[in-house]
């Protein structure tokens, strides 16, 4: 049952909240031995769905998400939970606060179900970097559930949670969405507040929904989203979200990035534009799209470099017994615990950053995102989507990249572009090719979420491709 | 001989209530350490700064109170480095390069009328602070966050100063500006001044951890002559850091100026960059407190204080704002201003430590401009004043202090003076300077209370009818 539905029928008293969470917990209990999509369970998960029976018993108001079952990648803060960014680092941290959205989805009365597994600190393509083993894609267990929300996307694949969120700095809600065929959004940059999310890339990263329908993505950001007294970069919109009836809608298709997929993706992407029946999609040449990848990759590590230097293990997360060591020294201990992929890219972030290179690499990467954006603002005038695929790939093997990090990093090149332009992007499920998943990635102007999500509605409807996977 | 000194001053913001980037109080001095934190100073994972808009007014008013100009747009930029101290290792500041600026530039400032550069003012946070059990020979460090996230201007100077005479008048007149706008340089760990000091053009020395104004002169002397004695021996003199030690007063060696730390300086993404616009500078400009050199020409040109006055009440704001208070009372400028600076200074340093008000000063002088006492009663009366805080009628009543301005009762006096004193009598016919030993024995028979002036007059009238 969608989120949509389920909320409504626990508000009616038609479904026990407390049983779905029960019926849920077993499910979870046979399945993610085999997935590896969670870290961490909610143990008050049981109780706080008997308090909204209670209430809903009461006839008291309950919110938009009512009951409603939510996993929360690791990286987002949950008050009394676990939160360990699949990291030895923060392996028994736990935060004293709640982040934004979650004390949004809250008072919608969901329920976090459980944290689930990523790359560690954001750091990956295919939820392999981490500390509790990768997450393994429901549609095929030898394979990659992508990344870096692969647990949150796994989860809803395989009906472990209704909902889910992730966080996406370079297509980390988008990749694992394309994967593990559900629906995986990336608002507008500072629609939804990062208050409590744990910085990767703060100038690009965002937090976003994975869902198993267009209208649940909705809803959930509806709960989510809006400015932050937490976090100066948050705003609101002129307008409103809700889905509306698109009239002389004109899509265009990036060229590049079709050109740059493998052939059954471009075929897929094709076909499915086509039963759309839409009146306009035309091919859209983007040359400077070539300077993403590397804009993208300079950005990102240069700001965890300095966004991941507070772990030094002297206030919170891992720590020793600092008897007899020098402070030097004691952070240089602390910091072997983060994986190899963070300290590859926190030390390449801070060559980056160093004197001397400042102007070469990260100002130029500055002027780069402004580029994109200006290109991106005259294609806008005559699109008002933009499409691609959302992986040039389909699901690879576990282990099959990992030895060679710029081959994950190359997977990431259709989805950058929404990150350092601040665009939103949805990943929509539109076909399967030898029963593996493929994505379909619409983009917009900013704060246009309801332009995004109604198209994505109109293809949803028309794709007709839900299913569950057997595990 | 040629000297330059430039100054790097760090000035706490003590009038704000909220740290720079959260809403922890900046009230942190004496409080148990490591509680007056919060997840946004403690650089918790997921916490963002958000920026206190009242630091930026401040800002504002500290660059155009010394005549910088303000930028129309304005950036934090991260500085990276790793310390206890830092708990983000990373210190959210201002940086001037590529196009952008901090919240000051291009300032100057006159001091003893020479002109002193301003290079720039900016905004940052002040890191915790590390305490040293058992100082040098410590085994622990102790690391208190209460202050970290505490909001500082700094301010720095070109190399303009050229004597340490000139450096110690300088930041008087800083501390003052700084006081007359709210900000409280005085208080405990407010004020930091590093200082870059080099002599005939050579390398630069950079002394360090000099914890209050006063001490700043004193490092000074001691390290120019210090590169003084180097140069006379022909020793080279270091480009360095030099640490100032409180207790030995020195400069001592810390670290070699050559290896300069790299901090990866970038814009701050949390913050979004900000638009100062004219109308913010304007209302700013508009709503500032007097500045004390303004307050000054005001007080020498509209209410006719001597210059050196002037300067007192200006350079020490209570006793200027004393000052202006007792005026509302009555108006007799310079002699309220006289007492002030004359008497009233010599009781405290601080006038919170006394329990005078402008009103007491106020009626003093007014007693005394209406001939009820006279000046040594008033210096009696003001030593019980500032004890009691009693106002000045009810002490000189108790002391029954009421000068003797009856005309009969003086001429009665006066009579039995001369009786008595009859060859003083007739000195003073001869030369009029013996008067005032006839008037030494009037006030001597009144216990000080005759009232001088009309004793004089009437002394010489009589003098007068017995020529």
């Amino acid at each position: 049952m969608d989120a949509y539905l389920l909320s409504q029928e626990i508000r009616n008293g038609n479904v026990s909240a407390e049983d779905h969470i029960a019926r849920l917990l077993e499910h979870i209990d046979r399945v993610d031995k085999k997935v590896n999509a969670f870290i961490t369970i909610n143990e008050n998960a049981i109780e706080e769905a008997r308090e909204i029976d209670k209430r809903a018993k009461r006839g008291e108001h309950l919110g938009l998400l009512a009951g409603v079952p939510v996993a929360v990648k690791d990286n987002i803060s949950t008050k009394g939970i676990k939160t360990t960014c699949a990291s030895r680092m923060l392996e028994n941290f736990i935060p004293p606060y709640d982040a934004t959205v979650i004390t949004r989805l809250k008072r919608e009365g969901a329920i976090i179900i459980g944290k689930t597994n990523m790359d560690e600190f954001g750091m990956g393509s295919s939820t392999e970097f981490s500390i509790k083993g990768p997450t393994r894609n429901p549609w095929d267990l030898s394979r990659v559930a992508g990344g870096s929300s692969g647990g949150s996307a796994a989860a809803v694949a395989s009906f472990e949670s209704s909902i889910a969120l992730g966080s996406d700095t370079g297509g980390s809600v988008r990749c694992p969405a394309s994967f593990c065929s559900c629906i995986g959004l990336k608002p507008t940059y500072g629609l939804v507040s990062r208050y409590g999310l744990i910085s990767y890339a703060n100038s690009m990263e965002i937090i976003g929904p994975l869902t198993r329908s267009v209208r649940d993505a909705y809803l959930v950001l509806k709960c989510i989203y809006g400015k932050d007294e937490y976090d100066n970069t948050t705003h609101n919109i002129n307008g409103s979200l809700d889905l509306i009836d698109l009239k002389d809608l004109r899509v265009g298709v990036i060229k590049e990035m079709i050109d740059g997929s493998e052939e059954h993706v471009s075929k897929a992407i094709y076909s499915s534009l086509d039963r759309l029946d839409l009146a306009d999609v035309n091919e859209i040449s983007f040359p400077s799209l070539k300077y993403a990848l590397a804009a993208y990759y300079t950005t990102a590590m240069a700001e965890a470099s300095s966004n991941l230097a507070r772990y030094d293990g002297i206030r919170y997360g891992i720590s020793m017994n600092p008897e007899g060591i020098e402070w030097n020294r004691y952070y240089m201990l602390a910091r072997r615990n983060f994986g190899e992929e963070v300290k590859r890219r926190i030390i390449l972030g801070t060559y980056i950053l160093s004197a001397g290179y400042y102007g070469k690499y990260y100002l130029k990467a500055q002027k780069v995102r402004s580029m994109l954006t200006l290109e991106l603002a005259k294609i806008f005038k005559d699109y008002d989507i933009i499409v691609s695929p959302t992986m040039p790939i389909l699901p690879y093997k576990i282990g099959e990249k990992i030895s060679d990090p710029l081959l994950l990093y190359l997977s990431d090149i259709d989805t950058v572009l929404a990150n350092l332009t601040g665009i939103p992007a949805i990943s929509v499920p539109c076909a399967f090719k030898d029963g593996l998943p493929i994505g379909l990635q619409m983009m917009t102007r900013h704060d246009n979420e309801s332009i995004l999500l109604s198209a994505a509605y109109a293809f949803e409807r028309v794709s007709n491709l839900r299913s569950e996977p057997m595990i | 001989m040629s000297i330059m000194i430039g100054l790097e001053i760090h000035c706490q913001i003590t009038a704000l209530k909220s740290k720079l980037f959260c809403s922890c109080s900046t009230d942190y001095r004496n409080k148990e350490p490591n509680t007056n934190v919060c997840a946004i100073c403690m650089g918790l994972p997921g916490s963002l700064p958000l920026l206190n808009r009242e630091a930026l007014r401040y800002g504002i008013m500290v660059a155009l109170a010394l005549n910088c100009s303000i930028p129309r747009r304005i950036i934090f930029y991260r500085k990276n480095y790793f310390y206890p101290d830092l708990p983000k290792n990373f210190q959210i500041t201002q940086y001037n390069a590529y196009g952008s600026s901090s919240i000051g530039v291009g300032g100057k400032e006159i001091v003893e009328g020479k002109e002193i550069r301003i290079r720039r003012v900016q905004l940052e946070e002040d890191p915790g602070r590390l305490v040293y059990e058992g100082m040098a020979r410590a085994n622990y460090v102790y690391i208190d966050y209460n202050r970290s996230g505490m909001p500082l201007l700094e301010i720095v100077t070109e190399p303009d100063f050229d004597d340490p005479r000139l450096v110690r008048a300088f930041l008087n007149k800083l501390s003052s500006i700084l006081t007359h706008l709210g900000i409280n340089p005085e208080l405990e760990g407010a004020v930091r001044c590093d200082v870059n000091v080099s002599i005939d053009n050579g390398k630069r020395v950079e002394i360090k951890n000099i914890n209050s104004f006063k001490d700043v002169e004193k490092a000074l002397l001691f390290e120019i002559s210090r590169q003084k004695s180097l140069a006379m021996k022909n020793i080279e003199i270091r480009a360095e850091t030099r640490h100032w030690d409180d207790t030995r007063k020195v400069t001592v060696q810390s670290r070699s100026k050559e290896e300069e730390e790299d901090y990866r300086y970038f814009p701050e993404p949390d913050i979004p960059s900000l638009i100062i616009d004219e109308d913010l500078v304007n209302s700013i400009k508009s709503s500032m407190p007097e500045l004390p050199d303004a307050r000054k020409k005001r007080f020498i040109d509209s209410l006719e204080l001597s210059e050196n006055i002037a300067d007192i009440l200006v350079n020490n704001k209570e006793f200027a704002d004393m000052f202006e208070d007792a005026l509302r009372f009555y108006n007799n400028a310079r002699e309220i201003a006289n007492w002030i600076v004359g008497d009233l200074k010599g009781y405290a340093e601080r006038l919170d430590e006394l329990k005078v008000t402008g009103k007491h000063i106020a009626e003093l002088v007014r007693l005394i401009d209406d001939n009820i006492i006279n000046r040594t009663l008033a210096k009696q009366i003001l030593a019980e004043m500032v004890r009691s805080g009693e106002m000045p009628e009810v002490i000189a009543k108790r002391i029954n202090a009421s000068m003797i301005s009856d005309k009969q009762e003086l001429v009665d006096i006066i009579d039995k003076v001369f009786e008595e004193e009859s060859k003083a009598v007739k000195d003073a016919l001869r030369d009029s300077k013996a008067i005032n030993f006839l008037l030494g024995k009037v006030m001597k028979h009144t216990k000080g209370s005759a009232d001088p002036v009309l004793a004089l007059k009437l002394i010489r009238h009589k003098l007068n009818i017995q020529q």
